[in-house]
């Protein structure tokens, strides 16, 4: 298949704190293995983005600081093309600071209420600075599977009726560490989710999910061509061994 | 001090010491850190004491990369300046560490042997570093340099930052601290100093880099917001920097590298201009990011009034910690073990192996245990792209070794990594793998380290860590 794909890595310099660029690295070679050819732009503060010219949008998390700039720069520059995008069906994926940044608001433990872009129909409140961090190894249960992955963050994020959870929690926090949601899905093609580790390298069946929508809108009905994904289920199966025998052992 | 604050401090003594003994005997490792909790349980403040009895008071040295070997250099200026150092060599940086420590150097009354000589050298932990500030008063307080690093354990680079300002501010102007000047992080922790601040900086431009790596976390200005720019780079964010916004730039540094040469296989060798004159000094470690560690060891040297000879007599004497940076022949290889525990380190770590000639034959050992960052997403953060087409040997072990196989897979570096999970049987299979006469990169996190460590020092008639002097 002669197929081209373009992504948006948005601000990969502010938002790359925990391995994100191992998000683009898996997705690039994913695409190159199949022969499809995938292009992507680094777009940052003050850069506009143009929501006709891309297949796929994905952007990380970072510290406060760096994610007070984002939040500003997201709603001044680029929030508008975003609802754009996304109502054209291209694909996003957003982890851990974006995924907060890209629902309705984020309010920290100290200072201002962060406005958000408001793709996803969720919520986030920092209980305050003696509350709990939720860090650890997660695994959820996604599609009849399971994804994989690191959580670190102290903001708890609540879904409205509109949005509904990527994931059920079997072992780590999620969402909020209440209801069992782990991430969002808005529509079909709008991701959120606190996993890194890198969140893709180690779930191929996910990353393939992506790729596959971002395809099936430009091309129409696709396949992809297997790969030997042997290292990576057994990354896989490893980090569902980890999280699983740690919660375990809390439990008792 | 009073005669029962005396007695309690003996008490705490012999029972700290007893701790170690037993710690030793029982197996459970070099007794570095036990007889400190003892200590703190029985005689709070012990440290403070004991250090008070420091003829020439204590030096602190913190920061990301480089303790270690930084302390251990300043270890040998100040021996060679005619010092007589009390040195947590072991590593062990926690307040518990320190005490134990100070409690090695006393005898069973609480006593020093030659007080008037004595001078605390103490490795410090990033987050310890205020409660040891403000229990051991220093005289020289010395930075590294400031990049992310266990950020499940640390927090994020700013608050680490926060918590050094915090430390800062504390101190008594007496205190003179040593900063990296081209680390914008450190740099600026000026402006939270009371007292003199040395600044040290590397002024090779040769050095240089082409870009700045994914492994930079200073890049932008925290007082304008505005990124900054730099006239070279020399690794993650560490360079000549600049910010176009509000015109803060890297400070003028007392102590110099005016030239860097790094050749393959052979040591450092830096040509310094400091207030005490010019010198070169030949280093036997590799790596840019070793030249800054010696530059910050020069400096407490300087503070401390050390003179020039005694420097370069000091830094000659000098052997890396073992496991940080190690060469010993094992079944007739060359095992070369560095220490990586973080994306800058690993990333001048790779870049070190790359100058040098040779096949590299690699093993990689990935744990991710408290002491390591329980969260492995920072390999994704480490350019291994650079070792393309130069590896004839890749494994990967620990405890997330399929995690550092798949990272090595899609860096796309031709050989195929093979995983073993085992530490003893990784570094047996590494072994078997490397043609006799050539050389096998053994690249750990901590813990990692310390199994190989042991291994290694059984296998090659290595003393264990804490018989070292």
């Amino acid at each position: 298949m002669e197929a081209a794909l373009r992504l948006a890595h948005l601000y990969p310099k502010l938002m790359n704190l925990y391995g994100d660029r191992g998000n683009i690295i898996c997705l690039r070679r994913r695409c190159q293995e199949r022969g499809i050819s995938l292009v992507v732009d680094e777009l940052e503060l003050g850069d506009s983005l143009d929501p006709a010219a891309y297949d796929l949008i994905f952007i990380g998390g970072a510290q406060d600081r760096e994610q007070r700039r984002v939040a500003a720069d997201l709603l001044e520059t680029k929030a508008e093309a975003l609802h754009q995008a996304v109502a054209e069906g291209v694909v996003l994926l957003a982890v851990c600071g974006g995924y907060q940044l890209l629902g309705r608001y984020y309010r920290p433990a100290a200072g201002e209420e962060l406005a958000g872009v408001g793709i996803f129909d969720a919520w986030t409140v920092h209980p305050g600075p003696t509350a709990r961090r939720f860090i650890g190894n997660v695994v959820v249960r996604w599609q009849g599977g399971t994804l994989v992955g690191f959580e670190n963050h102290g903001g708890r994020t609540y879904l409205g009726p509109n949005a509904r959870p990527l994931a059920r929690v079997i072992a780590g926090f999620g969402n909020n560490g209440r209801d069992g949601g782990e991430g969002v899905v808005q529509g079909e093609n709008a991701f959120g989710t606190y996993l890194h580790g890198s969140l893709l390298p180690k779930n191929p069946r996910f990353a393939d999910h992506l790729i596959v929508q971002a395809l099936r809108r430009r091309y129409g009905e696709v396949e992809l061509a297997p790969l030997d994904d042997a290292l990576e289920e057994r990354a896989h199966a490893e980090a569902v061994r980890l999280a699983t025998r740690k919660a375990i052992f809390l439990k008792r | 001090m009073s005669a029962v604050s005396g007695l309690r401090t003996a008490a705490a003594v012999t029972m700290a010491k007893a701790a170690a003994v037993l710690s030793r005997r029982l197996g459970f490792g070099g007794g570095t850190a036990l007889p400190g909790l003892v200590a703190d349980a029985v005689a709070p403040g012990l440290a403070a004491r004991l250090a008070a009895r420091l003829g020439h008071g204590c030096v602190l040295i913190t920061g990301t990369n480089g303790k270690t070997t930084t302390a251990r250099l300043v270890r040998n200026i100040a021996q060679a300046g005619g010092f007589r150092p009390v040195h947590n060599h072991s590593g062990s940086n926690l307040m518990r560490g320190i005490t134990a420590c100070l409690i090695e150097a006393t005898d069973a009354r609480g006593q020093l042997r030659q007080p008037e000589r004595r001078l605390g050298i103490f490795e410090v932990d990033e987050a310890t570093l205020p409660e040891a500030a403000a229990a051991l008063s220093p005289r020289v307080v010395a930075f590294t340099n400031l990049f992310r690093d266990q950020l499940d354990r640390y927090g994020e680079v700013d608050s680490v930052a926060a918590i050094w300002r915090r430390a800062l501010a504390a101190l008594p102007p007496a205190t003179t601290v040593v900063l990296n000047a081209d680390d914008p992080g450190v740099a600026s922790l000026a402006d939270a100093c009371q007292g003199s601040v040395l600044f040290y900086a590397v002024s090779d431009i040769a050095c240089a880099v082409d870009q700045i790596e994914h492994a930079a976390d200073a890049r932008w200005c925290p007082a304008c917001g505005r990124e900054y720019t730099y006239s070279a780079v020399f690794y993650g964010h560490v360079g000549h920097w600049s910010c176009p916004g509000c015109g803060r730039a890297r400070p003028a540094a007392a102590i110099e590298a005016t030239r860097v040469e790094q050749r393959p296989d052979a040591p450092l060798d830096l040509s310094l201009s400091t207030p005490s004159g010019q010198f070169e000094l030949s280093l036997p470690l590799m790596g840019l990011y070793n030249a800054y560690n010696a530059l910050a060891a020069v400096s407490v040297g300087v503070a401390l009034a050390v003179p020039a000879g005694a420097m370069q007599k000091g830094v000659a004497s000098f052997t890396a910690a073992f496991g940080r940076q190690e060469r010993m022949i094992v079944r007739g290889r060359e095992v070369h073990t560095i220490l990586a525990k973080n994306p800058a380190g690993l990333n001048q770590v790779l870049r070190a192996i790359s100058a040098e000639q040779g096949p590299k034959n690699l093993l990689f050992l990935l744990n991710d245990d408290i002491a390591d960052g329980r969260d492995v997403s920072w390999i994704w953060d480490v350019d291994f792209e650079m070792l393309a087409g130069q590896a004839t040997l890749l494994m990967a072990s620990g405890r997330r070794a399929a995690d550092m196989a798949l990272r090595l897979k899609y860096a796309d570096i031709d050989a195929h990594p093979a995983i073993e999970a085992d530490t003893q049987a990784a570094l047996e299979m590494a072994l078997a793998l490397t043609p006799e006469g050539e050389r096998l990169y053994v690249i750990p996190t901590y813990t990692a380290m310390l199994k190989v460590r042991k291994l290694l020092a059984r296998w090659g008639q290595r003393p264990p860590f804490w018989e070292e002097a």
